[in-house]
């Protein structure tokens, strides 16, 4: 614990200033803490529908957005995640009380009520809402990631998709348009051996997933995914690439899926030693604050008051989410084209006075 | 191989006379169809060891074996022309969508291959795709859909959507043993409400495909519907007998494709008023081919016009008061069927 004595700092790999090793820290507590809140306010029957956690995972995906230019004014690299990538959206830069507000169904909520999930947009600080169809962002990634190069921004794509959802029609039709085009587009293939219960050897005969990529004739990196550092350096690697104009490139993310595949899976096909032996060896926030204290370049009572402060401000943020409202019903009707809402069903605004005859 | 193990007991209910959901009906369906019919085989994401999302297909690895209950990985398209080179092969093969939604990913095999095989000489596709569908339990956008039409106008094909455990489990073996290819739609909203436990017939019966079925009987109004608003269209006739005083027929469906109707137009002479509900989106639902057919057949017995209730033309939306706004409720019934019986 005594690092404050600590004479020697060994040198941040990557480039990465020690103020952005304490931001990556604060941004991976923050998403575990953030899922914990949620899963305590499923419980509590607040949270609408299904919940998805990352736990084990949180790393991989906030160090690959970190390699990503982050801006808030539309001019900033995008990403779209996938349900196990509460990070990566913290990350770019959605705020915990947003996705409360979202879990809970509210009618401010980034998608008013009407999507769920992590499914959220915000073009100006980066990030495009996925759908629940697996894959179907690849596609549109790649267009997001064309239009860059159209425009000749030096801008970057990310996307990210499961090892299960690699089967799907539209991964391997993105993925290769994206190569054949030279696309600025990142692939995050996160590996966590799971598919709901499909264990990853009934998903693929192949090796392993980056060796797709010189299939498609793109570059591929295969990387520890509960080493937080390790991922910054590839998913940097990747985003230098793409934004030289070197092209897409395909990163298979080695990690673990540490909780059943949503909150109502109680994840009896595996095997609880293995769940355990990742819980006590790899887990990746664990081994990143081993590196942050061993190499000097952070101290306990630091990570402790970042921790604080997340507490306080998840705190604030279930406070304001609980206190916004659900959408009025008419708002069922609204969004559905640009010019106006839908008609509501007759039945819903006629008067029941039935003279008309 | 793998030993056969013994059948389990959740798929026994029926055997001991105990009542099943319309979930158990289909699954004993399916078990029985597979122990009497070998070519009869289950493809689809999760449904072995883990025994589907929904666990429609829990047990069946161990007794049946890997062979005939496959975990496939998620690609729609590649299982489902799977499951349709297998056909070709004298095999039976269900295919099971992890949720409806995600059928339109294998639109183009469905509707472009599968459907046309028969006419195009390759001759005909006996299989099942099958799958949950339907809102009310807050799944947003993509595991509340009700895709029925998107396939209701592709020649070819015969749609199912059973509202009750009974004919869940007798159409499911009709839908086995055709030898067309049917999509069988399985709205999960009933899957497992306690209010459809039935005892079933401990003999081996189908209900017929292309059937409906009157549900209650009525002389004032019919109202033709399917699936889970059966229950709800029931409900509503319930309380216009209490308040009203009006007798209304509701007619279940239970097979759109092909479309019964022949008993939409006996119940429309006997009772001069039609009332089509359904939870699908109004624009471009059955509702509209039913009034024409109406129209066609049978403009002479109504005394008044036809008309519908239907959910609004949005994608299924995710918040409660959204939702509930969003699809038909009793009360919307209530209404639209008064309105029809003042004429
Ligand atoms: C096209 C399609 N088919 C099926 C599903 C249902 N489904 C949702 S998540 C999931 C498993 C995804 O596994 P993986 O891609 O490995 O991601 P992970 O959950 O492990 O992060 C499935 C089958 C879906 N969403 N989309």
């Amino acid at each position: 614990m005594a690092n404050k004595t600590r004479a020697r700092t060994t040198t941040i790999p990557h480039g990465l200033t020690r103020d952005q090793l304490l931001e990556m820290y604060r941004l991976v507590r923050l998403t575990r803490s953030l899922e914990e809140r949620l899963e305590l306010l499923f419980k509590q029957s607040k949270v609408i529908g299904g919940l998805f956690r990352s736990l084990g995972q949180e790393g991989e995906s906030v160090a690959s957005a970190y390699a990503l230019r982050r801006r808030t004014d539309g001019t900033g690299d995008m990403l779209s995640p996938l349900i196990r990538n509460l990070g990566s959206m913290l990350t770019i830069g959605a705020k915990p009380v947003e996705v409360v507000k979202q879990y809970m169904a509210k009618g401010d909520s980034l998608a008013r009520g009407k999507e769920l999930n992590i499914h959220i947009t915000d073009y100006d600080r980066g990030f495009v809402g996925q759908i629940s169809p697996l894959g179907d962002l690849i596609p549109v990634m790649a267009g997001v990631a064309l239009t860059f190069k159209q425009r000749g921004e030096d801008r970057v794509a990310m996307v990210y998709i499961g090892d299960g959802a690699t089967s799907t029609g539209a991964f391997h039709e993105g993925v290769n348009f994206a190569a054949v085009q030279k696309l600025p587009l990142v692939v995050i293939v996160e590996n966590n051996r799971w598919a709901y219960s499909t264990p990853s050897k009934f998903m693929t005969a192949a090796r392993s997933f980056v060796d797709k990529a010189p299939g498609y004739g793109m570059a591929g990196e295969q990387v520890d995914g509960n080493d937080m550092l390790a991922v910054y350096g590839a998913s940097k690697r990747a985003v230098e690439r793409a934004r030289s104009g070197g092209g897409a490139t395909l990163i298979e993310v080695m990690t673990y899926r540490r909780k059943g595949h949503a909150q109502h899976d109680a994840q009896t096909y595996v095997d609880p030693a293995e769940i355990e032996h990742w819980a006590s060896t790899n887990d990746p926030i664990d081994r990143y604050v081993k590196a942050l204290l061993d190499n000097g370049w952070a101290t306990a009572q630091e990570l402790t008051g970042i921790g604080e402060q997340i507490d306080r401000e998840l705190d604030e943020a279930v406070a304001e989410a609980e206190k916004s409202p659900l959408p009025p019903p008419e708002e069922a009707l609204t969004d559905v084209y640009a010019d106006g809402p839908v008609n509501a069903p007759w039945t819903r605004h006629e008067p029941a006075d039935p003279t008309r005859a | 191989m793998a030993t056969v193990i013994e059948k389990p007991e959740h798929v026994r209910l029926t055997e001991q006379g105990k009542p099943v959901t319309l979930l158990e009906a289909i699954r004993e369906g399916m078990w029985e169809e597979m122990e009497r019919d070998e070519r009869v085989f289950v493809m689809g994401e999760d449904i072995g060891a883990y025994g589907g999302a929904f666990k429609m297909t829990d047990g069946f690895l161990d007794h049946f074996g890997g062979m005939r209950v496959i975990d496939t990985p998620i690609s729609e398209t590649g299982f489902t022309g799977a499951a349709a080179g297998a056909a070709h092969m004298g095999m039976r093969p269900i295919v099971e969508m992890q949720f409806m939604d995600f059928v339109s990913t294998a639109y183009d095999i469905i509707t472009n291959y599968i459907a046309t095989s028969r006419y195009r000489g390759s001759g005909g596709v006996p299989m099942v795709i099958r799958g949950p569908t339907g809102g009310g339990v807050r799944g947003g956008p993509f595991h509340s859909q009700n895709p029925e039409m998107a396939f209701f106008h592709t020649p070819g094909l015969k749609i199912v959507y059973p509202s009750t455990a009974h004919d869940a489990k007798g159409l499911i073996k009709a839908a086995i043993r055709d030898d067309d290819p049917v999509l069988f739609f399985e709205h999960k909203w009933l899957y497992r409400r306690p209010q459809l436990r039935e005892v079933l017939p401990q003999d081996d019966y189908i209900v017929p495909l292309g059937k409906a079925r009157t549900h209650r009987e009525g002389t004032d109004l019919t109202i033709v519907t399917y699936a889970a608003m059966v229950h709800k269209s029931a409900e509503a006739a319930e309380i216009l007998q209490k308040e009203d005083g009006l007798s209304v027929e509701v007619i279940d469906l239970r097979t759109l494709l092909p479309l019964d109707e022949e008993a939409i137009i006996q119940s429309v002479k006997k009772t001069n008023r039609l009332l089509i509900v359904h939870e699908d989106t109004r624009t471009g639902g059955i509702a509209g081919e039913i009034a024409m057919r109406v129209n066609e057949k049978a403009w002479e017995w109504l005394d008044a016009p036809v008309l519908r209730v239907a959910a609004a033309d949005a994608p299924v939306p995710y918040s409660p008061p959204l939702e509930d706004y969003f699809l038909p409720q009793v009360e919307d019934v209530v209404k639209a069927a008064r309105h029809l019986a003042a004429y």
